[in-house]
């Protein structure tokens, strides 16, 4: 009842500094009560005067008590009531985004706001307009992607999604959520045709924007494959030349490697020499990694193979540890333990020594985790 | 730098005035970098001195306070409020400092209220039951550890939720009407077993969907396609250990993503690759090597090293220490930003990670600075200390496992 007491003062003070003020009697019809501008707690909503609002039950001794202010505790204690009686209302709809702005990542008030919206049967184009503004405002937040998702899908409607995510990618190119939200969106509606376009622009924005290499992938992959030796070469074109605009960039290395691991580095011919090229004048930690990747592939693959040699076996594997010593020593001393590591490992596996024993499986998990312990 | 091993301490000297050169310009860099406050050296001049301090009684009394009162700042977690119990909680068990009983038995008869009637916890009392409130209210029980936390948990509703979350495809949805992604599989793993309510027709098809999350970076996403990122990786990871099935990971590929996200002038580990460092990270990151570890150790790697894990403890200690503490108390995401109490677990757990090696048969630690900032160790699959893990499991385990009736559903 405070908001109110304060207003009746203001207005006498109004009165009093207006008394001889003609006009003052123009001020008399304003209501304060009845201005839609101010703010009224739900307590003293006379439409709601019905509803026994419900505070939360913390118990006589609370722990992690947050202190909320009054218009939150106020809110939630009408939603509480609300979710008691399971009151289907617009009312209780028009609650729920009051309750949403106070916490957006209160998922208990978005179910119920999607119950609402199918048993009062809402307008779901305005649902999508509310739901656009939400993410405008906290694109961060889990539960106002996935309303966003029910939506679309209630109304088997994807056209404004392809826009909407660009323009919050436009804000923020990493936003996980987004990109999680296009996924899904280009997979359920099959809307793959303009992607790589899409890609290839925030790369140009970007070169180092890891998720836009990710979606690089994930449209490839899903539409032509992998497997097209043509579809290959121009992926290593397009790295090779990023590289060369950005040698120090990890996602085009990784990106590399990535898309060649399952079929062998060594595979695409002369790829192995490119990178050699490309050592003189563009070298970094990555490059040199690829190279490891390459010679230790390159071992693998000659244990089938009858053509190479013992020598040069001897002479790859030489190769591969001098990088590996390099990298620890010198060019990527952060990651020493896993470079020394990985020597070690390649010796043992390739060198003179055959693999070690294997130590005994132990019985059961749960014993494995009593070791860590 | 201390280093124990087997009860001998070695003092370096030489070590300790490169490290500073190194940690002084680590830190400078990253303050700069970021255009953040350089005063917190003239605030605080142990950031300067060559034995970084870790400021337990600011930490302390701040994780105190907030056990009880938090700010309205908070009410954007007003659907996260177990998950505050278990960072607060946890971080104290980390600093040692014992939970008196009668808040013990507060956290125990909140946490009953925020269990939903229909089973698992949710984030407030009177809001719907969600994986994650679960995994963390699961957590803080097992921490305070008495027969009153433990009989807190309803273990045939439980059960009830978990099936009630479970996908055709294996995955889980957070919470009923929620939304899919890795995370689910490691909080329904984790209190699963800790609780022994674990069948492997519950965990049909997880497995294989938790596989389809490792991508071509070598790290696992969200959901499948999606960029590999710490946080997913690490609960993919670890609920597959739960599962007993990480080795049907690409180990080789996961460890190469996970060691290249420790940021080689910063110390501390990005979330995904070309992001900025981040302190929580310390945890989600590092703490994957730990697990690795152990899985190449079960998959007959002989070569794996027995006093360290594959990052660089030192630096991350150093990042942690010089660039990640609020001087009032609290730890952080990266200087210039605010402490909370989400920073201030994943910070010190990451800590505790890099300060010890092993297990209990084989046990190095490498302490930065003084003694004193020595912190309990961590369990890397729960993130909860090892021996309330064990004291769980042993209690947990003398119950029977319920029987779900399929009729519900």
């Amino acid at each position: 009842m405070s908001g109110v007491e304060e207003t009746l003062n203001e207005s006498v003070d109004i009165k009093e500094d207006k008394e001889f003020d003609v006009e003052a009697e123009d001020h008399i019809g304003d209501d304060y009560f009845v201005d839609p501008t101010r703010y009224l707690f739900y307590r003293d909503r006379k439409e709601w005067a019905d509803l026994e609002p419900v505070p939360q039950d913390d118990g006589p001794n609370p722990v992690v008590k947050i202190a909320y202010s009054e218009k939150f505790s106020d809110v939630y204690d009408y939603f509480r009531a609300l979710l008691k009686n399971d009151e289907r209302s617009d009312r209780a709809f028009a609650l729920t985004a009051e309750a949403i702005e106070l916490n957006a990542a209160n998922y208990t008030v978005w179910h119920y706001r999607r119950v609402l919206l199918q048993a009062l049967s809402k307008d779901l184009r305005e649902e999508m307009r509310y739901i656009t503004a939400i993410i405008e405002e906290q694109p961060k937040n889990y539960q106002v992607w996935h309303h966003r998702r029910m939506v679309v899908e209630w109304l088997n409607d994807p056209s404004e999604e392809l826009e909407f995510i660009a323009d919050i990618l436009s804000q923020d190119a990493k936003n996980y959520h987004a990109w999680q939200h296009r996924q899904w969106v280009i997979q359920e509606y099959k809307l793959w045709d303009n992607e790589l376009k899409f890609v290839e622009n925030l790369l140009e924005d970007d070169v180092r924007n890891n998720s836009a290499w990710n979606q690089r992938h994930f449209v490839i992959s899903h539409t032509t494959g992998f497997s097209d030796p043509a579809i290959v070469e121009r992926e290593i074109q397009y790295c090779l030349s990023q590289i060369r605009k950005a040698p120090h960039n990890e996602s085009a290395w990784n990106y590399l490697k990535g898309m060649l691991q399952d079929r062998g580095l060594s595979s695409p011919p002369g790829l192995l020499e490119r990178v050699l090229e490309l050592k003189e004048t563009h070298c970094s930690p990555y490059l040199l990694a690829f190279l490891f990747d390459c010679y230790e592939d390159a071992l693998e693959n000659s244990n089938q193979k009858e053509n190479v040699g013992e020598e040069e076996r001897k002479d790859i594997l030489r190769k591969a540890l001098e990088i590996c010593d390099l990298l620890a020593n010198e060019k990527d001393t952060i990651r020493k333990e896993y470079w020394l590591f990985l020597g070690r490992s390649l010796e043992n596996k390739s060198g003179s020594r055959g693999p070690s024993d294997k130590p005994p499986e132990p019985s059961d998990p749960a014993s494995g985790q009593q070791e860590m312990s | 730098m201390w280093q124990r091993d087997g009860g001998q301490l070695f003092k370096k000297n030489f070590f300790f005035s490169f490290c500073v050169k190194r940690a002084v310009l680590r830190c400078l860099f990253v303050h700069f970098l970021l255009h953040s406050s350089y005063q917190l050296f003239v605030i605080n001049p142990s950031f300067l001195c060559f034995r970084p301090a870790l400021l337990r009684e600011q930490h302390y009394q701040y994780l105190k306070k907030g056990l009880r009162h938090l700010s309205d700042a908070y009410e954007c977690l007003d659907a996260s409020r177990p998950w505050l119990c278990f960072w607060i909680l946890h971080s104290l068990e980390l600093l040692e400092e014992p939970i008196p009983t009668a808040v013990a038995s507060d956290v125990c008869q909140f946490l009953a209220r925020c269990q939903s009637p229909t089973g698992g916890f949710a984030g407030g009392p009177g809001q719907h039951a969600h994986l994650a409130p679960t995994y963390a209210a699961v957590n803080a029980l097992c921490i305070i550890g008495t027969e009153e936390a433990y009989n807190v948990i309803n273990r045939e509703k439980l059960l009830d939720f978990l099936w009630s979350v479970k996908q055709p495809d294996g995955s889980f949805v957070m919470h009923v009407g929620g939304e899919v992604d890795v995370r689910s599989a490691y909080c329904a793993a984790s209190v699963a077993s800790l609780t022994n309510i674990l069948t492997p027709k519950l965990f049909e098809d997880t497995t294989n969907w938790i596989l389809s999350c490792q991508n071509w970076e070598g790290g696992l996403s969200g959901v499948p396609g999606l960029e590999a990122h710490g946080g997913y990786t690490f609960c993919g990871t670890a609920a597959l250990v739960i599962l007993g099935k990480e080795h049907m990971l690409d180990l080789k590929a996961l460890l190469r993503w996970v060691v290249s996200r420790q940021m080689r002038f910063e110390g501390g580990f990005q979330g995904r690759c070309n992001k900025l460092v981040d302190g929580c990270y310390s945890f989600w990151q590092a703490g994957l090597l730990p697990l690795l570890h152990r899985a190449l150790f079960k998959e007959g790697e002989s070569e794996l090293s027995r006093q360290r894990w594959m990052f660089e403890q030192q630096a991350l200690q150093e990042y942690i220490l010089l660039c990640c503490q609020n001087p009032a108390g609290g730890l952080l995401d990266k200087p210039g930003k605010s402490r909370d109490f989400y920073h201030t677990c994943y910070c010190l757990s990451g800590l505790s990670i890099a300060q010890h090696f092993g297990n209990m048969d084989l046990h190095h630690e490498m302490i930065l600075g003084k003694e004193e900032n020595r912190l309990a160790p961590t369990h890397p699959v729960y993130n909860i200390c090892p021996e309330k893990v064990s004291q769980a499991l042993q209690h947990f385990h003398r119950l029977v496992i319920p029987v779900f009736l399929d009729s519900n559903y």
